[in-house]
């Protein structure tokens, strides 16, 4: 049953005729037993009265058998002839009998209670034994005069039940329905919200129960507005910044179109080059960044190799014609970082193309491993002309790109660092080494680093050298 | 015509230098505020190219200090941002044109043209002196009908001396509107190019002002 309102209301219907079935039965039971005990109560009231009557001479014990001599009233109603009266002997002879009373003998037991059957019909005896007069009186009830008076109080109490049950139904599916209307209003409200509409709903009036839910809606409302919002100020952000790039591509374009000399075509057609180039790393580290954002969980940890990953790193950076050396401390051999290798990865490739971008040709950029307190620092320096000090502090701003900049350069890359690494759990640092050059630094706190063995034959000459 | 250029694209500054100097103008780039507050004082250029976002700061500034000093020089802003609310900020900010990236080269030009000649009082984009017209977008000039063909610096030289007719301008000046910064600027180059209009167009078009410099000769 998928309707919490049918559901509802077959629960309470089967409940309350559960109910009130088991009140009936109670009643008849009770009634039941209640009038055994007042009909036995008449009979044995009857009995000593028909006893003391013979007693006392006021019924004949010899002219008693005409039935006309019955001294029992009959009552006009549908439980005539309720008591029946015998009068035998002790010797076994009928001396008299009321009105209706069978002929056979109501009882053979002496004094007291019985029941017994008399042409199908069951009747509860009551019988006096009157030694004196040699006599035994037997008053009896008809036991089915006694069950239609029970089955008639029952059918009372059931036939308005019968009609009521219907308009109880009714009341009930009422009931129902008004108080799940506040469910109803709030999904038609949602149901009627346009896709942009993301504000929580009103849950002033809400009942106690649906609270939670509006909560978790809100919160969930929340969280998604949130993330749109990220990702629209992330657009306009893009595409703001792709349209310089763009505007200089189709610029050299142009001038490579309009003009005949050979060397100012080929100028410009280099410039569209470097151009695509520089649009496209900027295209990836705007996805870069998107992902960052959108990442609301970091991947499990797994233990990230820092001098494998730099080393790997180092390989594919392009070093073009400036004969470029990276080298790799074994120091940086001997942990492990307890982090996402994607971030490990997207930090140190940033650092490292900032390193290389701002080297003079033949420079040397250094990895290497540094502890300090209770963290760790895996620090990428080069031989640049460094960060002037008074943009130390902008540096890490979307877009920002300084006086020493470089011509590849973006002015996300530190921004994708510091994200990359804050998600990880770590931090980033920058200064200007005291001999020139920017030394970057991963600061990671110790909970996240691991010591291992570092391998038996390192490399040659204590440091890694890459091809460059 | 000189235009200078404040860009901090490299590839954006090389393209509207190179552009903007195929399509007739004496071009200089520069990238950043510091920079174009430098060059800026007791400058002879007749436009600037100016880009919003500038490393050391924002073009608003360049224009602020420009137009503080009463300086009039038509600025045409470029920038990324477009919106109605950015256009009307940089307009009521001293900018004369505003154009959104990416833009058109020839577009950029024309604007140019237009802010020039706006700022030199003429509604018209043909100059003309007696028997001579010129026409500056397509820099084409005619004597009595006669098209006539000119180098870019004699039609530059032209330019300048009927842009101010009866005005003297200095050899000095001259030389500001055609070369560059990076032009390597011969002595007598003016004077080259003076003897080649006066041989195209007739020795009594420009008249020598001994000492102060050159200037168009008879009546209009």
């Amino acid at each position: 049953m998928r309707s919490i309102s049918t559901r509802l209301f077959v629960i309470l219907l089967i409940t309350t005729g559960l109910v009130w079935l088991s009140a009936v039965a109670w009643i008849f039971v009770s009634t039941r037993a209640e009038i055994e005990r007042v009909l036995d109560a008449r009979l044995m009231e009857a009995g000593r009265m028909v006893n003391s009557l013979i007693v006392s001479q006021e019924i004949d014990v010899a002219t008693a058998h005409r039935p006309e001599a019955s001294g029992l009233v009959h009552l006009p109603s549908t439980y005539e002839r309720q008591l029946s009266c015998q009068i035998w002997s002790l010797q076994g002879t009928l001396i008299g009998r009321s009105d209706g009373a069978p002929d056979a003998k109501l009882s053979d037991h002496g004094d007291g209670f019985s029941e017994t059957l008399i042409d199908g019909e069951t009747w509860r005896v009551f019988a006096i034994e009157n030694a004196k007069l040699g006599v035994r009186v037997l008053v009896g009830d008809n036991m089915r005069i006694r069950d239609r008076l029970v089955s008639d109080v029952i059918r009372g109490l059931l036939l308005p039940a019968l009609l009521i049950l219907p308009v109880l139904g009714g009341l009930i599916w009422l009931s129902i329905r008004r108080g799940l209307a506040p469910l109803g209003r709030i999904a038609g409200n949602l149901a009627a919200r346009p896709a942009s509409d993301l504000s929580p709903l009103d849950g002033a009036d809400a009942a106690r129960e649906i609270e939670p839910v509006l909560r978790s809606l809100n919160g969930l409302f929340a969280r998604v507005a949130g993330l749109r919002e990220r990702e629209r100020n992330f657009t306009a952000f893009a595409a703001h910044e792709l349209r310089t790039p763009i505007a200089g591509l189709k610029t050299q374009a142009q001038v490579a179109l309009a003009s005949d000399d050979p060397a100012i075509r080929n100028q410009a057609l280099r410039q569209i080059v470097s151009g695509v180039d520089r649009t496209g790393r900027l295209v990836r580290q705007l996805l870069d960044m998107s992902s960052l954002e959108a990442t609301e969980q970091t991947a499990p940890a797994s233990p990230v190799n820092p001098a494998a990953i730099l080393r790997a790193l180092g390989d594919e950076l392009p070093r073009g014609e400036k004969g470029l050396s990276i080298t790799v401390g074994p120091d940086l051999e001997t942990i492990r970082l307890a982090m996402d290798p994607d971030f490990f990865r997207l930090a140190a490739r940033n650092l490292l193309e900032n390193a290389a971008n701002h080297s003079l040709p033949g420079g040397t950029i250094t990895c290497d491993l540094a502890t300090r307190g209770d963290a760790v620092i895996v620090t990428i320096k080069d031989e640049g002309p460094g960060i002037p000090e008074d943009e130390l502090h902008r540096v890490r701003e979307r877009f920002f790109r300084g006086r020493n900049r470089a011509p590849v350069g973006s002015g996300l890359g530190l921004a994708i660092v510091e994200l990359a690494l804050e998600r990880a759990g770590c931090s980033l640092e920058l200064r200007n080494d005291a001999d020139g050059g920017v030394c970057a630094g991963i600061v990671a706190p110790q909970v996240l680093v691991r010591q291992v063995d570092a391998p038996v034959t390192p490399f040659q000459g204590g440091s890694w050298t890459g091809r460059g | 015509m000189r235009i200078l250029i404040i860009e901090d694209d490299a590839a954006l500054r090389d393209g509207l230098r190179v552009g903007l100097s195929l399509a007739g103008f004496t071009t200089d780039a520069i990238e950043t505020c510091d920079e174009a507050n430098a060059v800026l004082i007791g400058h002879s250029f007749d436009a600037i190219v100016l880009d919003l976002m500038l490393p050391d700061g924002s073009g608003l500034d360049i224009l602020k200090a420009l137009r503080e000093r009463g300086d009039k020089i038509p600025v045409l802003l470029l920038t990324a941002r477009d919106s109605v609310a950015d256009r009307i900020n940089g307009l009521d900010r001293g900018a004369d044109d505003y154009l959104g990236k990416p833009f058109d080269l020839d577009e950029v030009a024309a604007r140019l043209r237009a802010l020039i000649r706006r700022a030199e009082g003429r509604s018209q984009s043909v100059l003309q002196w007696q028997n001579v017209t010129v026409e500056l977008s397509s820099r084409n000039v005619e004597k009595d009908g006669v098209p006539i063909r000119l180098s870019r610096r004699e039609f530059s030289i032209l330019r300048a001396l009927m842009s101010h007719p009866g005005a003297v301008l200095s050899k000095t000046q001259l030389e500001d509107k055609l070369y560059g910064w990076q032009e390597e600027v011969e002595s007598n180059a003016v004077e080259v190019h003076i003897h080649h209009l006066r041989q195209k167009l007739g020795a009594e078009m420009i008249q020598t002002i001994r000492g102060a410099g050159y200037r168009l000769g008879g009546e209009s």
